[in-house]
């Protein structure tokens, strides 16, 4: 389906008629859409019974995007070179970004595989370092009582605390991606547009890639037997579409778009910030920036 | 909620929350330790082959059937390890060369099929013995390995030698590059401190060397009393002097690799003082002790020089010790390295199941193998060089 034809459709069903939201608008309509029902699907199947969710892709709906992926016959990736920024002052550690990311991207549904997080950094009274967590800490999930819903606790609330604030992580999409370079199939591969995808048709599950990250962000599908990681919501970006958690974001931490265009968010980010990437000491060249990363961040 | 307690490894600090599942467990730790004993295997045998000494000639050819049957099972922990093994040979057909994996099926190959040719021109003369003296099913199977050629005259022999001397040639640096390899895997990762170093290749063939040749005197004891013989007291010299000076060199270089990492004193390196008095204290014990503890019998030895039953006795005791302290280095350097957070602002702890397609048991039953296979490989291919394994009166000949 064309991006016409899918705002065309959009229209037909009356969920957008204004036509001057344009395409972003069209995206945002049907992302509400989809968060919605994913909500209340989610309550629905939260019964004891069935622990999975209703927004988690099953075997068989895997397959179906396997074998017939979507086309996007309007998209052309050497046309475009996507970038990422992450405004660490503006970021107020919802999470939200963590769960629309989880559902979006049918993320295994524990602690331990995220293809997003949010780290939370405090300087307590006079200490020189900063005590980290994330919402993967047993604390915060027994804070929650969930695996699949994310929240800090509230641990510091006796302390005296200096400073503190949050950092959300996914992938850095590297330039020189040292996935990429140790992949001994060649699974996992540097799209012109910039995004390390994975092709799980040859992913063999060696999980070389996953020692050769350094910034954490690939896990092991265990029920596939192949690695995962954050693509910026590609399916979605392809269309026009922000990724998932650009789109949650209330605060526009987050932030995206394409280089090659010099009034996209993301250009204008890079030219009014004094922008950093993480770990650059270990020339991966990263496709994140940061604006106001502490030197604790890493 | 119970999940996160049972799957997460125990950390301390701060991990990256995709890190508290290790992804390489105790399955990649006996992948170096088998490749390992190969090499060191192959070093006491080409001692004897390219290097002629005569010292090594009894336990020459059982160190080529120790290599092989061993190196038949390198690949297989890393089979059980994939997540799609059904794709393992994808790096084999469509390899992705910016990758040190991607050459690892192709060393392998290359490697087994050295092995398989010069077992085969080490035991040709055998084989065509065994092919006249042999009934029934094997006498066929014999002959079929004899590949049509029965030739024993001294002029044939002395070509198989020489070509048997070549392949050892080839096969010195195809040692070392196999077990070099397997430390470039671990050592050209940037992303772990633990690992990231130019040594760890060097380490890696070193460590080898003295796991394997201990594996070689711990096999030479224990069959030569089940055969009811005594072990060649030569061979347990020149054994010893392998063991003392590969022991002392690998010794030497481990400890300037972790002076390195103090000394220079990047960012983390308190956390790798952590790793080692905290997740690796047992293992970095035992490794250091055992093998301290074998350096100090080696080195007697050297000096008293004891011959016959005391110096077998300690060899073997000495083999058995450094089999075990270079297990327990492998696991220092591949469980350690994932034990030490990539924030270098913790430490996880790898506890390893019991039961399951990556535990224990599957270590357990892979490790086996090998010397089942050498059981079978000594009675297909009777290896050694005493009159007591040739009642067709070869070894009389000689």
């Amino acid at each position: 389906m064309t991006i016409q034809e899918q705002k065309e459709n959009t229209e037909e069903t009356g969920v957008s008629r204004r036509g001057f939201l344009g395409l972003m608008g069209a995206g945002v309509a049907t992302t509400a859409v989809a968060l919605v029902s994913v909500d209340s699907d989610a309550n629905v199947g939260n019964h004891k019974s069935d622990k999975k969710l209703a927004f988690q892709q099953n075997e068989a709906q895997y397959q179906e995007s396997l074998n017939n992926p979507p086309k996007i016959p309007n998209y052309d990736w050497n046309k475009h070179k996507w970038s990422y920024g992450v405004d660490v002052s503006r970021c107020i550690g919802c999470l939200r970004c963590m769960e629309a990311c989880k559902a979006e991207n049918s993320v295994q549904e524990d602690a331990n595989h995220h293809r997003t997080w949010v780290e939370r950094y405090v300087y307590l009274d006079g200490a020189e370092e900063a005590i980290v967590d994330s919402p993967a800490d047993p604390k915060n999930i027994e804070n929650v009582g969930s695996e699949t819903h994310f929240r800090f606790d509230n641990r510091y609330k006796d302390e005296k605390v200096d400073k503190a604030f949050f950092v959300p992580k996914l992938c850095n999409q590297c330039e020189e991606p040292s996935c990429v370079q140790v992949c001994p199939t060649g699974a996992t591969f540097k799209a012109p547009d910039g995004v390390v995808l994975i092709d799980t048709n040859y992913c063999f599950g060696c999980q070389y890639c996953i020692q050769a990250c350094p910034y954490g962000v690939r896990s092991l599908n265990a029920q596939r037997g192949t690695a995962e990681k954050c693509n910026w919501c590609y399916h979605r970006i392809t269309k026009g579409l922000n990724p998932a958690c650009v789109e949650v974001c209330p605060t526009g931490s987050r932030v995206f778009g394409d280089l090659n265009d010099k009034n996209s968010p993301i250009s204008l980010f890079i030219k009014n910030n004094q922008v950093t990437v993480l770990k650059s000491e270990m020339g991966n060249k990263p496709n994140l920036y940061y604006a106001g990363a502490d030197k604790e961040v890493s | 909620m119970e999940r996160v307690f049972d799957l997460v490894a125990p950390y301390a600090g701060y991990v990256y929350p995709n890190e508290t599942e290790i992804p390489w467990t105790e399955l990649i730790v006996i992948y170096p330790y088998i490749t390992g004993l190969v090499a060191g295997a192959f070093v006491v045998s080409s001692l004897h082959h390219v290097f002629g000494i005569e010292r090594f000639k009894s336990v020459s050819r059982f160190a080529l059937l120790t290599a092989l049957c061993f190196m038949f099972f390198a690949p297989m922990p890393l089979l059980f390890h994939l997540g799609q093994p059904t794709r393992a040979f994808e790096p084999l057909i469509t390899p992705h060369w910016t990758s040190a994996m991607a050459a690892f099926g192709y060393v392998a190959s290359f490697y087994v099929c050295l092995l398989l040719l010069e077992v085969w021109f080490a035991f040709r003369e055998d084989i065509v013995h065994l092919s006249k003296t042999s009934k029934g099913i094997m006498k066929k199977v014999y002959r079929a390995l004899t590949l049509g050629s029965d030739d024993v005259s001294p002029k044939s022999l002395e070509l198989d030698h020489k070509i048997a001397r070549i392949l050892a040639m080839i096969g010195i640096p195809g040692a070392c590059g196999l077990h070099g390899y397997v430390g470039f895997v671990f050592g050209s990762l940037k992303t772990r401190e633990w690992w990231s170093s130019d040594l760890m290749p060097i380490i890696f063939l070193l460590s080898a060397v003295v796991s394997g040749v201990g594996l070689l005197v711990v096999l030479y004891v224990i069959t030569s009393k089940y055969r009811k013989v005594t072990p060649d007291n030569e061979a347990m010299i020149g054994l010893k002097q392998v063991l003392w000076a590969s022991l002392c060199i690998v010794l030497v270089i481990e400890a300037l690799e972790l002076l390195e990492i103090f000394y220079k004193g990047r960012e983390g390196w308190a956390m790798v003082a952590e790793l080692i008095k905290g997740p690796i204290w047992a293992g970095m014990s035992i490794q250091w002790g055992l093998s301290l503890f074998a350096l100090t019998v080696l080195s007697t030895m050297m000096i008293k020089k004891p011959n016959g039953k005391q110096l077998v006795n300690w060899m073997f005791v000495c083999g058995l010790s450094l089999m075990v302290a270079v297990v327990a280095m492998r696991w220092n350097v591949v469980i350690g390295g994932q034990e030490l957070s990539k924030t270098m602002k913790g430490l996880l702890t790898y506890y390893p199941s019991i039961w399951g397609r990556e535990s224990l048991l599957t270590v357990l039953m892979l490790f086996s193998g090998p010397f089942i296979t050498l059981y079978l490989a000594t009675q297909f291919l009777p290896p050694w060089e005493d009159a007591k394994s040739h009642p067709h009166g070869k070894a009389a000949a000689h």
